[in-house]
């Protein structure tokens, strides 16, 4: 359904600014998205001026740093700080990224960060991902065949077969996509979105699956596939600078060449 | 011991709020062709009905309805409606070359969009000079 704006209980209201740190030459503001479920009520923005000669470069450094030394209760999910675990996806400056690819000098002003777009927010910046797993869960992420293993071992592929993965296998699931997407904002609830088909297209097009006919069967519907208008923000804000809208109109293609 | 948050009232992140689609190209071009079109079957449908209703409707009243379209503030609206006809057939034409799979690229996003606003300017004036001369 589309609905332009929050419900009552999401709109976000004035929050805490935080004391500007002693002595401090190279002041930056940090304004974050809070939320606490133990305490209830509306979502606030929290200010919090950060020292950047006492910080590391990038959106997360700043973020650990506040966790460690200024509000211990924030709370974001993070791990690898290097891009390959996709735990840090937020909105920072009103795009959609990976807190730990996101150089804080890339950003004009005070830094904005909020979790990703149109998610049920479970505290601070961390979205509520039961749904978009399940999703992912729908579309059988794994390798389906009928015929045994070849008694060699593995199922071998040509390098060009290969290559045909290249571009889909390097997504870390962060959503940063799928939360970009108005059509998954709308209709997140039957539209798979960009994430999720990418990921289908990997296994559509791999050449050692066997499964491919029910695999676009399942696709071939009106909200799991072609909700996507191609409005392409998914590949526009893809911190792994891959290419979802190109791998749904493949998905799409696919299906049209198969009908014949 | 408390229950545990309930997902029905955890609050919903805000999109349209901070995404600011606005100030990025590929979402503003793709609203714009479902503004459009909403905008060439309302608008559109209700000049057509205006016109052929007048004509239905006798002389005068034929002669009236032309002579809204003829006036200055017609001429305007049937400009505007010019270019929103051209933009959603431009843009139309772009959603095919990206539905055979070309140009689904960032690059390509921008490229064709500029293309394609490049042949909504130039058909708009294609379009009203064959018309003025004719008129003329």
């Amino acid at each position: 359904m589309v609905e332009f704006a929050l419900p009552p209980n999401s709109r976000i209201k004035p929050g805490k600014t935080w004391p500007t740190p002693a002595g401090a030459k190279n002041v930056k503001t940090f304004r974050i998205y809070r939320w606490d479920p133990d305490k209830g009520g509306n979502p606030t923005l929290d200010a919090f001026p950060i020292d950047l000669d006492d910080c590391g470069p990038m959106v997360l450094d700043a973020l650990i740093k506040i966790k460690n030394e200024v509000d211990p209760t924030l709370t974001f999910r993070r791990s690898c700080r290097e891009g390959i675990c996709g735990s840090c996806a937020m909105n920072i400056d009103s795009d959609n990224t990976l807190a730990c690819l996101k150089p804080i000098a890339e950003v004009k002003g005070s830094v904005d960060i909020y979790p990703l777009p149109h998610m049920p927010v479970v505290k601070d910046l961390v979205p509520d991902l039961t749904h978009i797993y399940a999703q992912y869960e729908l579309i059988e992420p794994w390798l389906k065949t009928d015929t045994p293993a070849p008694t060699s071992g593995e199922r071998l592929q040509s390098p060009e077969e290969r290559a045909r993965l290249d571009g889909l296998w390097e997504c870390v699931l962060c959503f940063c996509c799928s939360t970009s997407c108005p059509s998954y904002w709308w209709n997140g609830d039957r539209y798979l979105g960009p994430a999720i088909l990418l990921q289908a297209a990997r296994w559509v097009f791999d050449s050692r699956d066997e499964a491919t006919g029910e695999r676009l069967d399942q696709l071939d519907d009106p909200f799991r596939l072609y909700r996507c208008h191609t409005i392409m923000n998914c590949t526009a804000t893809c911190p792994k600078g891959l290419n979802p809208g190109q791998a749904i109109a493949d998905l799409k293609l696919a299906l049209f060449e198969r009908a014949g | 011991m408390p229950s545990p948050q309930s997902s029905r009232e955890r609050p919903l992140s805000p999109h349209l709020q901070v995404y600011q689609l606005y100030r990025k190209i590929a979402p503003l071009l793709s609203i714009l062709h479902r503004l459009t079109g909403v905008a060439l079957y309302v608008v559109g449908s209700l000049f057509v009905i205006a016109w052929l209703g007048a004509a239905a409707y006798g002389a005068g009243a034929f002669a009236t309805v032309q002579g809204l379209f003829a006036s200055p503030l017609g001429y305007l609206v049937l400009f505007g409606w010019t270019v929103v006809l051209f933009y959603h057939l431009a843009n139309g034409v772009r959603h095919l070359t990206w539905d055979s799979g070309r140009c689904v690229t960032n690059e390509g996003v921008r490229g064709t969009g500029i293309t394609m606003l490049v042949m909504v300017c130039g058909l708009t004036i294609a379009a009203w000079a064959v018309g003025l001369m004719l008129v003329a």
